[in-house]
């Protein structure tokens, strides 16, 4: 049966969401401390009186918890340090949970150029590295898909099971695929908790501790941009990214949806996404479309661009481009 | 006080019964625990205990959802002909399918408890202490429909059923608005979650005009059948009068229901086949399967069988009289409807993926457990409420049944001193 799994086809059985395998394995895990905590968290909030006098004042306090843009600068402080003090204590070092909010005059675009992306996928794993997902059960925000040159981009026929160690593979081409970052998303319209949003610029947004886990929102995306995780995620230690934005790559919990945020944590201070940064190719291009002079109005204005499923009206800010 | 003697004797009524109510309410207690222990098995490691993925985000949870969200307008096709045209022979039955209605709507709010990620934080879904995405998120809109017809339907039974039980009709001034609004209400609660796959453009199989009026024709032929089998057990085993003309009636309504839903599932395949553009392959994975892919397929087919053969059934004035060919039609049309709005609505909605990836999707051993915790407890509500309504509305339990009881045994008592 493993052998059959669409996701990793067997090759990974331990470390697939979607292997029979894998979810066997983490079955015969005994259950750790916290995964303890979290089932008592769950089974008692029906009767949640009595249990939030009983538990300690951190679970209380993330019980509560206001919806993030309710929060006052200093409610704020407080949820940073708080988050601060759980990943310390989880992964024992010191973590840093930021909240650097939108630059005026910025609204972020991306553009990447098919004719130049060989499907290496350093990109998937840079993202990974960098924010924090989960290895186990592994969790990637980008989607490399091999597509057939004679097809175009024909996503029926598109492949992201392919073998990146034999890339660029004859006839065939590459379309990375990750959060469009749409000025019109589907995903936000639909959250019934108002849970993900699009902020000043232009990012979408999930606030990890106000998602109840309806998936909604992935059912509503059309470019399958948006992961959930289905188990507890894990991250070992020492891997940890410590440099964190609360609406970014903090590490999450089971059962909250997270999806790419243009590096939140990095572009917000004027750095590169990580997987523009890791490109081998320089087919990555990122910036501010509010600035004339910026990479991607360049791009914009001297190549012809295209928007993936743009019948769909949802307006992205990705934009595809054959550069050459 | 009257409505605590009215709730003493509702209690005295669900503690006595025959064997085989205490085996039957022992099997739904049963099914229960089995859901019980799912659920604590999802809760400790998560919803990966299911075989939903990133690729199939819904599965057996929302398609069950979805389901008896229809189940739940089953009320509707008695209301109507019961409080509108004042058709006795339905008015005597109504409050089943209004108990019906309460039952599937526990299921319905149990599927999507079930089915969260984070149950730990439902509170965020309430409007005013939490942050209630009303009026752009169809779910917030579900969740609100939901929860007024449940309890809409709750208020106007309780309150026919103990007026029945104190030996007056129901109060005209209350009830009959409530009642009234429940007819909308009841169609709002389709329609809202139709809309709620109808509203997403990235998804072809569901983006389509014609789901909401589906959804309703569906219904109008799953939630009766359900009624109709409901309805003859009751008869075989409780000695509750029900006529033949009224389950005639539903019977013909059902067909009619039936027809229509059909013809709109034509219409559909129609366009799909006939323009055959990229969005046919959920179509086609549902009836022929696509890259080597087809669990699906053979339940598909069974779906169309089971409501082709049983729309016949129905619609032959000999057969539906018939008692054998009348229960067999409203099992096949329960089955054909189970599958039409469960899984075959739910996965080839997600298969292939919005980038195209083809994954089979199929209910884990933990969805089946929940699923039965989750039918449990439906049919256990709707086997206790049943249990109290059934002898008000024979007449053998009211107020006076109690009453006379304590008389005679305080007669008893003074009988006794004074020997």
């Amino acid at each position: 049966m493993t052998a059959n799994c669409n996701s990793c086809r067997g090759k990974e059985r331990q470390a697939c969401t979607s292997c029979p395998g894998g979810q066997a394995q983490r079955q015969a895990e005994p259950a750790s401390a916290s995964d303890r905590r979290t089932f008592l968290k769950t089974t008692m909030a029906a009767a949640a009186a009595g249990w939030l006098a009983a538990c300690d004042e951190a679970t209380r306090e993330a019980f509560f918890q206001k919806h993030f843009r309710e929060l006052s600068a200093t409610e704020k402080r407080d949820v940073f340090a708080r988050l601060e003090r759980e990943y310390n204590k989880q992964f024992k070092k010191k973590v840093s949970v930021g909240g650097e909010p939108a630059m005026d005059g910025v609204e972020f675009g991306y553009a990447l150029d098919l004719s130049r992306c060989v499907g290496c996928r350093r990109c998937v794993y840079a993202c990974v590295k960098e924010n924090n997902q989960s290895r186990d059960p592994q969790i990637q925000w980008i989607r490399v898909l091999e597509m057939e040159k004679d097809k175009g981009v024909d996503l029926s026929e598109a492949n992201p099971y392919y073998d990146a160690e034999k890339v660029p593979r004859e006839g065939h081409f590459y379309m990375p695929v990750q959060c469009q970052q749409c000025r019109r998303p589907q995903c936000v319209a639909v959250c019934p908790v108002g849970a993900t949003w699009k902020e000043p610029d232009g990012i979408v947004v999930v606030d990890y501790n106000w998602c109840i886990g309806c998936r909604y929102c992935m059912a509503a995306c059309p470019y399958g941009a948006r992961r959930f995780n289905w188990g507890e995620p894990s991250i070992p230690a020492d891997e940890v990214n410590p440099d964190t934005h609360y609406l970014g790559n903090r590490p999450r919990y089971k059962g909250v949806v997270e999806k790419c945020t243009f590096c939140i944590q990095r572009t917000r201070k004027g750095r590169y996404p990580a997987c523009v940064e890791i490109c081998p190719v320089g087919a990555r291009k990122f910036g501010n479309l509010l600035d004339p002079a910026s990479e991607v109005r360049q791009v914009i204005e001297h190549k012809r661009v295209f928007l993936l499923k743009e019948e769909i009206n949802t307006q992205p800010k990705f934009y595809y481009f054959y550069g050459v | 006080m009257l409505f605590y003697r009215f709730f003493l004797g509702s209690l005295r009524q669900i503690t006595r019964g025959s064997p085989w109510y205490f085996a039957w309410v022992g099997f739904l207690l049963l099914c229960i625990l089995v859901g019980a222990l799912g659920y604590i098995d999802q809760l400790k490691g998560g919803l990966i205990e299911t075989n939903m993925r990133d690729q199939v985000s819904w599965g057996f949870y929302i398609g069950n959802f979805t389901f008896l969200v229809g189940v739940a307008a089953a009320a509707v096709v008695l209301v109507i002909p019961a409080y509108i045209y004042q058709w006795a022979p339905i008015k005597e039955i109504v409050i089943i399918g209004e108990l019906l209605a309460v039952s599937a709507i526990i299921m319905c709010l149990g599927f999507v408890s079930v089915d969260i990620g984070r149950p730990d934080r439902f509170w965020h879904l309430l409007p005013i202490v939490g942050h209630m995405n009303f009026p752009s998120s169809l779910l917030a809109w579900d969740v609100l429909v939901l929860n007024c017809y449940g309890a809409l339907n709750f208020v106007i039974v309780t309150h026919i059923v103990y007026r029945l039980y104190t030996r007056r009709n129901y109060s005209k001034r209350f009830a009959t608005p409530l009642i009234l609004f429940s007819i909308p209400l009841a169609v709002s609660i389709h329609t809202v979650t139709a809309f709620v796959y109808n509203g997403l453009p990235g998804r072809p199989f569901w983006n389509s005009a014609i789901l909401a009026p589906r959804f309703l024709a569906s219904a109008f032929c799953s939630g009766p059948a359900i009624i109709l089998i409901l309805l003859q057990l009751l008869r075989r085993y409780t000695q509750l009068e029900i006529k033949k003309e009224a389950i005639w009636k539903i019977a013909e309504l059902m067909a009619y229901a039936m027809f229509i839903n059909l013809f709109l599932l034509g219409a559909e395949v129609f366009r799909e086949y006939y323009s055959g553009t990229h969005h046919l392959l959920h179509t086609k994975y549902l009836y022929m399967g696509a890259h080597g892919s087809h669990v699906l397929v053979p339940y598909a087919w069974l779906s169309v069988a089971c409501s082709v053969i049983a729309f016949f059934l129905f619609l032959i004035p000999k057969t539906r009289k018939n008692v054998v060919t009348l229960n067999v039609g409203a099992v096949l049309i329960y089955a054909g409807v189970y599958i039409e709005k469960g899984v075959a609505l739910v996965i080839p909605g997600f298969t292939p993926s919005t980038l195209g990836e083809i994954y089979e999707y199929s209910p884990s051993r933990t969805e089946l457990q929940i699923a039965a915790g989750v039918f449990g407890l439906g049919f256990l509500a709707f086997t206790l409420m049943t249990k109290v309504a059934v002898p008000i509305m024979r007449g053998t339990f009211h107020i006076d049944s109690g009453k006379a009881a304590a008389t005679t045994a305080k007669t008893a008592k003074t009988v006794e001193a004074h020997e």
